[in-house]
């Protein structure tokens, strides 16, 4: 059997990459373009909406249609895709900035809409592109250039936060799981709903450096000690819980999406 | 009616203020009117104001019909004003003064005499007809005798086409304003 | 066959004749003055196969209206002054990617949340400027229910044929105002589809424009891929900072305004054949405007006006031409600022003064506010015989 590689949904002369060396997005990329290949997603038919930061640049790299947009506003505007052309795979790649930060907002009305995208979130706890400030998910007491004493702020629960909202499926994956990251990627490809994916990543040139983590390779070490498979997190006492997080399939439900909900309503405007 | 304000159908612009408050159904009183002209071939533009809240405060709708194209599309001399509350005939009085025609509703404004002034108790009637909120038909039929601005067949036929099967009621409202004035 | 008349809300005749020219696609977030227009889309749309969406906020609603417009959708959204300060962000998107959709502003009192929801007219800057960075755009402004349709169909019409946002702007007054006005029947308003790439779809470049200074436009889901950006990008919509590139790409986004302007620019006039004082009027101000005129001429005034219908590109060529032989010129505009006639005044000149008839109280301006202002201007001047 071969395995997929995804090159054809790159752009030839487009590569190298402008990404940092040890940055998460490389393998974030990979495992998306390898889940097209798998699941035999054509470019016509694929939409990639991305917004702004490192993650905002993902499209540049692609064959697919794409749409880059505002900062924060990627989810809203696949949503016009989506409601418009049901039949278009529409893939989001967000950064953890354009995702719950200025547009936490949307994230949780596309969930609570239901609206059939796939959200892919590279978290990486700051801003990378802009310098490394602090985010809606950057840990409590991380040094960030905006927090130099410490963040006196608490972190966003991305995946908790999908839950709560209404997303129909949701999954956590680091850089270190790359098969399984493809292995998730295509289940949220593949539900109907909303989806969502969190990368957690590491961001070596902000993040790491900043909190004692000088190598990327120290900051994949740090993801996979920390990572648990959800079976065997959710085993873990409450006291145990705050040291690890879990990767895998965090919830998978079969709500109706928002275009099927609006056909069933649209049948009825017509019986009246 | 008293004020002896019967107009000509011939008269070719006709200005109306329909004011009380809201809830009280004065715009949808203004695009029946509105419609009934059309019926008869004229142009017409309503307007409205209102307060923030939608019942409440002074409401006022305002209605032109003209044969002729209707420029300015807000009430300067009105031909006839419709009072449904205290705070909308305190508001139009020094209209009545100028002898503006004015109807208004004995049951929610004090009753009071003057030249151009003509009450009626149109809530307590619309009441006992068993509907408080058919007094804007009611004021409508009122409204009609006295000052014939539209016919008030053709005030039927737009309330018909509007409300269709539950369109007895307004009917009803309707012919027992016009012969409130008639009557009087 | 004759034509319905209908009483008709400004409001009303807007979606009608948005759905009239092709409008499948609505996204909002509920504001006063322009609400009526999201509650008769929610109930049309799903009937005639087309997708009505309240968003989450004025952010969302444009983004979305430009998602569907790239998936094919003729997609329009409205709002109002707070609604559509949020909207800039993603407007600017739709100018740069060259998105063609329709934004409805119903014009209301600010600053802020300011006199809610009373009339205005002072989003005049901002329907131009109200984005960063150098752009441009359409906008349009009806007087009346009846223009309230006909600019509607405009809008998308030239929204399609240029690869623009069109925004139509009317204030509050004529937004809420019912009149009279016979609907024009299916077929007899000419109705634009924008231009499809006819090139094999490995060729299809979304930014190189044709001779017409446009380019075509695929869908989202046909043979033609294609991207987006809301960065600056070359003619195969892929990110590109070259300082040639982006040269070339912001005059692109102008010339193709500048080179169709003779028929973007809408203006009516009336009675200007013999007149001394020109009035520059917008929106409802037209109908205060012209009622004041008319006076005037009773008392020997001759005062002609000229409608802007297009407030953007602002109409300096037909201002300029009733201009340079009258005496006075009056703009009456339901603002402080005097925005139509600041732009006036940079077209006729420092010489020639304007006469500034404003007010920002959220009521009307009336036919006598404009006819004293204009006869105590006058009443130094001898008024001419006769009129």
């Amino acid at each position: 059997m071969t395995h997929a590689t995804g090159t054809k949904y790159l752009k030839n002369g487009m590569l190298p990459h402008m990404w940092c060396s040890g940055c998460g997005i490389g393998i974030l990329m990979g495992a998306m373009v390898r889940a097209f290949e798998e699941l035999e997603y054509t470019n016509h038919e694929t939409v990639v909406v991305t917004g702004i930061g490192c993650t905002g640049k993902l499209d540049d790299y692609l064959t697919t249609n794409a749409l880059h947009v505002t900062h924060g506003r990627a989810l809203p505007h696949a949503t016009g895709v989506k409601a418009f052309n049901p039949r278009l795979k529409v893939v989001v790649i967000m950064g953890d900035g354009d995702s719950v930060t200025i547009g936490g907002n949307h994230l949780i009305h596309a969930a609570r809409r239901n609206i059939d995208v796939t959200a892919i979130i590279l978290n990486n706890f700051n801003y990378g592109m802009t310098g490394g400030q602090a985010s809606g998910t950057t840990p409590e007491e991380c040094i960030t250039s905006t927090t130099s004493f410490g963040n006196p702020e608490r972190e966003i629960d991305i995946c908790a936060l999908a839950e709560v909202a209404g997303a129909n499926y949701v999954a956590r994956q680091t850089p270190y799981h790359g098969w399984e990251l493809k292995e998730n990627i295509k289940e949220a490809l593949n539900k109907k709903g909303f989806s969502l994916v969190e990368v957690v990543s590491p961001c070596p040139t902000h993040f790491g450096k900043n909190n004692e983590m000088l190598e990327a390779r120290e900051m994949l070490l740090w993801l996979q000690e920390k990572s648990l498979p959800v079976e065997k997190y959710r085993k873990l006492g409450v006291g145990e819980k705050k040291d690890y997080f879990a990767v895998g399939t965090l919830v998978d439900r079969n709500a109706p999406d928002f275009n099927t909900r609006y056909e069933e309503i649209r049948k009825r405007a017509l019986e009246l | 009616m008293k004020a002896g304000v019967e107009m000509k159908k011939s008269q070719k612009r006709h200005e109306i203020i329909l004011a009380g408050t809201g809830g009280q159904g004065l715009v949808l009183a203004g695009i029946l009117l509105g419609e009934a002209a059309i019926l008869e071939g004229r142009n017409v533009a309503q307007t409205q104001s209102y307060g923030v809240a939608s019942r409440g405060g002074l409401s006022l709708a305002e209605v032109i019909m003209d044969r002729d194209e209707i420029i300015f599309q807000q009430v300067q001399n009105p031909d006839i004003i419709l009072a449904l509350t205290q705070e909308a005939l305190d508001k139009f009085r020094p209209e009545a003064q100028k002898g503006v025609p004015i109807l208004f509703d004995t049951t929610l404004a004090k009753a009071e005499d003057g030249a151009s002034l003509s009450g009626h108790p149109f809530t307590r009637i619309a009441s006992d007809l068993g509907n408080t909120s058919a007094v804007n038909m009611l004021a409508l039929g009122a409204l009609c005798a006295a000052t014939g601005v539209v016919d008030i067949q053709s005030l039927a036929r737009v309330i018909e086409k509007r409300f269709k099967a539950k369109a007895d009621l307004s009917l009803q409202a309707l012919y027992r304003g016009m012969e409130l004035v008639r009557g009087a | 066959m004759g034509r319905e008349i209908k009483l008709m809300q400004g409001n009303q005749a807007i979606s009608e004749a948005a759905i009239y020219a092709g409008a499948r696609f609505y996204a909002g977030y509920p504001i006063t003055p322009s609400s009526e227009i999201a509650e008769i889309c929610s109930r049309v749309l799903p009937t005639i196969g087309g997708i009505f969406l309240q968003m989450e906020d004025e952010i969302a609603s444009i983004a979305a209206v430009v998602g569907a417009s790239l998936a094919g959708a003729k997609a329009f959204t409205a709002t109002s002054g707070p609604g559509f300060s949020l909207m800039q962000e993603n407007l600017g998107l739709a100018v740069m990617g060259e998105v063609p959709c329709v934004i409805v502003n119903v014009q209301r009192a600010g600053p802020s949340t300011g006199l809610a929801t009373k009339p205005s007219q002072s989003d005049i800057m901002q329907l131009r400027w109200g984005r960063h960075g150098d752009q441009t755009v359409i906008a349009l402004c009806p007087a009346s229910v009846r223009e309230c349709f006909e600019l509607t169909v405009k809008a998308f019409n030239f929204a399609e044929k240029f690869r623009v946002p069109v925004i139509l702007a009317p204030d509050e007054i004529v937004g809420h105002m019912r009149e009279s006005f016979e609907v024009p029947r299916a077929g007899e308003l000419e109705i634009i589809d924008r231009k499809k790439p006819s090139c094999p779809p490995d060729q299809y470049l979304p930014f190189e424009a044709e001779v017409d200074g446009i380019a075509p436009l695929a869908a989202y889901g046909g043979d033609h891929v294609f991207h987006i950006t809301s960065s600056m990008h070359g003619p195969n919509g892929y990110a590109n900072n070259n300082p040639q590139n982006a040269s070339w790409r912001v005059e692109q986004l102008h010339r193709k305004i500048d080179l169709h302007r003779d028929e973007i620019c809408l203006t009516k006039t009336f009675d200007t054949e013999d007149m001394d004082v020109l009035m520059v009027t917008i929106g409802a101000t037209t109908r205060s405007g012209r009622a004041a005129a008319l006076e005037a001429r009773k008392r020997g005034v001759k005062v002609g006006v000229l409608q802007l219908l297009t407030l953007w590109p602002f109409p300096e060529k037909e201002v300029a031409a009733l201009a340079r032989d009258v005496d006075t010129v009056v703009v009456p505009e339901m603002n402080y600022s005097g925005q139509i006639a600041g732009e006036v005044q940079r077209v006729v000149g420092t010489e020639k003064e304007i006469l500034r008839v404003n007010r920002y109280n959220g009521t009307i301006i009336t036919p006598r506010d404009i006819l004293e202002s204009i006869l105590e201007s006058r009443s130094g001047q001898s008024v001419r015989a006769g009129g």
